[in-house]
């Protein structure tokens, strides 16, 4: 299949179209998707006509055949909508709800290729939950679910508020990406060993880990359990099996697969799961996990996160229009699942799916996670200046908290009131938290770790050099 | 000294079975210069295996290992290899402990040959010790003989932080003093060639003084320890030679005991010169013995150039330009 983008009138002259589609252009027409591709799903729900397949010609292509006139270009793949357009994903090929099959935990890889570009779902736009990956939680479990994604929606409204009012000088929300991290912990059993990057709060948050522990952390007050070491939202946790966050980008991707490989060397039953961005994909560590997890079938699960934009640049940097993030896998055989990341309940079913493999030792599962960051990427961050501020709301998949609450309802095991309800209960106990962690004090206010914590931990035992360097530094 | 390495991990996989050994060839093959032969087929190859072509895969595999539980202890082919991990190295295994206040922690020792001394050209011969020492959180340890080899790599696998293992590749078959054009000596006939079984450990942090002399203090470590030993004996300079052994930790007193004794100091290493190990153990002295000193603190150490494959000998800091350089300290003042 052709690139559509190698054709704009400066390609004759060598110069690479840099500009974005607009609407109702060829190329438009050609690159719709985000990364949505669904080339081989059975059915399609919110897709009107499917990709466009006709390859049109464009006016200065330099794909003439024979030609040895023209000069090269560079291709430098855009998204489809910047600040001003009017984002549109109505073909975005979405598949049906319940419509992808389920196939069985030791599958091979080489059976299932077609489930790495489609989208599995199980909630569908009536709120029902439907097809073979439905039906695995109770509505108990999915009211706490529920709770779980309000409770990190929640902490990230005051802790990006506490931010704004200089209590902490770095906060990075999730806000879009709940279901991910919530549902995959649920699906997880104690012991088992997350390796995250720095959007997976849910993981903790739908823990027993206190919450004020995080807060304390943030603001990197006297009771910071990193003691004023770590950069705001590094939380660490080895008993809620959260390793320590990095801020390096995809390290952790290939750390997972050696818990994994230890675990396994030592006979235990724990599974180790490693979290990536769809943009940091493009790191090398990312190709070392893949090489190992596939060569020592390395009982892990090996999680894409894919909210179509790092920092400012659109997932189709780190993939070049091809294929999917969950592609990468198939070349190493590792079976690779595509989800809707905003759908609790197909997060859970794949999840769980992936850590049961892994734990009987069927080895490892790439999953893509697709879904919108619908907020920033950090406070250091304002994506008016490089997407429409429309296109979250424009974005297919819906909101996760949303979808939840309608199927609840709809089940009727739910209500407009509860939520409404339950949500209060939530903000409050955030508030009450936010109040307890500022007892400790704030970044630039009350206490703080003592500076001598500084020279701490940097070895076992502190080395001669450290002694004298912190004796000189007075402490 | 292969047999030295070799014997420590036998030794050290011996004594604890959380000890696993991986890397490139290590496994079936033993290594390419056999350091890891017969640990396979002794400890089974779930605990000594071959790894991919991938640097940041092994480091990254062994952080993962050792924030498990265990204490791998792996291969980088030759320290030129290493570039690929140094990520891992640097910003992960160096800063777990400390990021996560002690909640995770990496006992892990990565081993990789290095200087040159055997026609390895620019990507067989590197000595990037610096590279290491300056980052805080690892620990890096250069042998210079079988008996220290043994002792230094056990306490580096038995150690709770990361440390970096360095094998001067031309002592592996004997000591090396530098005079390329004459016949190799095997580590039998040196004292420190006959290493004791069984268990036993070199702590880290300890220099050794190899030569007790009045005159000049010479810093030095790996390789050059010997060659520095040469050029005393060729000069009759009475220099105190003092092999370093771990570059970090570091002997502190025992650099500023022996130069504040002799007034004097050459600094010895392989690598290239411009922020070399040299430059710090040359800030150290003058730091600490300033006042105690009657000659400029000068350095010998391989050229500012990528290390040659024809020019080895006219690049490798050899017993001539060592010896010129206590003479020249001797002559100061």
């Amino acid at each position: 299949m052709r690139m559509a983008y190698t054709a704009c009138k400066s390609a004759s002259k060598g110069v690479a179209c840099r500009y974005p589609a607009r609407p109702g252009s060829p190329r438009d027409k050609k690159e719709k998707g985000m990364s949505t591709t669904a080339a081989n799903s059975p059915a399609t729900e919110i897709n009107a006509d499917g990709p466009t397949s006709a390859e049109e010609p464009v006016e200065g292509s330099n794909e003439g055949h024979g030609g040895g006139s023209r000069r090269l270009s560079l291709f430098v793949p855009e998204p489809e909508f910047r600040p001003g357009d009017t984002p549109d994903f109505s073909d975005v090929p979405i598949p049906k709800a319940g419509s992808v099959r389920r196939p069985p935990i030791d599958v091979d890889a080489g059976d299932i290729h077609d489930l790495a570009y489609s989208i599995i779902r199980v909630l569908n736009r009536d709120g029902e939950a439907v097809g073979p990956w439905a039906d695995l939680l109770t509505d108990g479990e999915l009211v706490e679910g529920l709770r779980d994604m309000l409770r990190v929606r929640a902490f990230d409204a005051r802790m990006l508020m506490a931010q704004r009012q200089g209590k902490t000088s770095f906060y990075v929300q999730a806000l879009g990406e709940e279901a991910i991290a919530c549902a995959f912990r649920r699906a997880l059993k104690p012991g088992d060993m997350n390796f995250p990057t720095y959007r997976q709060q849910g993981l903790l948050l739908s823990t027993d880990y206190p919450m004020v522990d995080m807060m304390n952390q943030i603001y990197s007050n006297a009771a910071d359990p990193l003691r004023g070491r770590q950069l705001p939202i590094m939380y660490s946790s080895k008993k809620h099996g959260f390793f320590t966050i990095s801020g390096n980008l995809a390290t952790q991707f290939m750390q997972a697969v050696g818990w994994a490989m230890a675990s396994a060397i030592k006979g235990d039953d724990k599974i180790a799961a490693g979290w990536i961005g769809d943009g940091s994909t493009a790191e090398n560590d990312f190709h070392s996990a893949l090489v190992f997890a596939s060569t020592y079938r390395a009982p892990v699960v090996l999680n894409i996160v894919n909210n179509q934009w790092a920092i400012s640049t659109f997932q189709g940097i780190a993939r070049g229009k091809a294929a999917t993030f969950a592609a990468r896998g198939l070349g190493f055989g590792i079976p690779s699942l595509r989800v809707d990341g905003n759908d609790y309940l197909a997060v859970y079913a794949v999840s769980k799916w992936a850590i049961d493999r892994a734990r009987a030792n069927h080895g490892p599962t790439l999953i893509e996670f697709v879904t919108y960051r619908a907020g920033a990427h950090s406070t250091s961050d304002d994506p008016s200046g490089y997407r429409p501020k429309a296109e979250s709301e424009k974005w297919p998949l819906g909101d996760p908290i949303e979808r939840v609450k309608a199927h609840l309802i709809k089940k009727g095991a739910w209500s407009e009131e509860r939520h409404v309800q339950a949500n209060a209960e939530v903000e409050s106990a955030v508030l009450q938290v936010q109040k307890q962690a500022e007892r400790h004090g704030t970044l630039h206010a009350g206490d703080k770790p003592s500076a001598r914590e500084m020279f701490e931990d940097v070895y076992a035992e502190t080395p001669a050099h450290l002694i004298r360097q912190r004796q000189e530094a007075g402490l | 000294m292969i047999e030295a390495v070799r014997d420590a991990m036998d030794v050290a996989m011996g004594r604890d079975e959380n000890v696993v050994v991986f890397g490139e060839d290590v496994g079936y093959f033993g290594g390419v210069f056999r350091c890891t032969q017969g640990l396979q087929e002794k400890y089974g190859s779930d605990r000594c295996f071959d790894s991919p072509i991938n640097e940041g895969g092994i480091i990254g595999a062994a952080i993962g290992m050792a924030v498990y539980g265990m204490r791998p202890c792996v291969e980088i082919q030759f320290a030129d290899y290493m570039y690929p991990g140094y990520d891992q190295l640097t910003q992960e295994a160096a800063r777990i402990r400390y990021r996560s206040n002690g909640d995770f922690t990496v006992p892990m020792t990565v081993r990789m040959p290095t200087g040159g001394g055997i026609f390895g050209g620019q990507t067989h011969s590197q000595s990037p010790e610096a590279l290491f020492a300056h980052v805080c959180g690892l620990k890096t340890v250069i042998p210079s003989n079988p008996v220290d080899a043994k002792g230094l790599l056990i306490a580096s696998i038995e150690d709770e932080d990361p440390v970096i293992f360095m094998e001067p590749k031309r002592l592996y078959n004997g000591p090396f003093d530098g005079h390329h054009d004459r016949p190799v000596t095997p580590w039998k006939n040196h004292e420190l060639g006959d290493v004791p079984e069984g268990y036993y450990k070199t702590p880290l942090g300890n220099a050794a003084v190899r030569r007790e002399g009045r005159e000049v203090t010479i810093l030095t470590y790996g390789t050059m320890v010997h060659v520095a030993l040469a050029a005393t004996a060729e000069t009759g300079v009475d220099a105190e030679v003092i092999d370093l052994r771990t570059i970090l930790p570091l002997d502190f007193e025992a650099i500023e005991k022996s130069v504040r004794k002799t007034g004097r100091c050459v600094i010895v290493n392989e690598a290239t010169k411009t922020c070399g190990f040299a430059a710090e153990l040359m800030s150290i002295v003058m730091e600490g013995c300033f006042y105690h000193l009657e000659a400029p603190v000068t350095r010998v150490t391989g050229w500012d150039t990528p290390y040659p494959h024809s020019q080895e000998w006219e690049y490798f800091p050899g017993p001539a330009r060592v010896g010129e350089a206590l003479r020249n300290a001797m002559e100061a003042a």
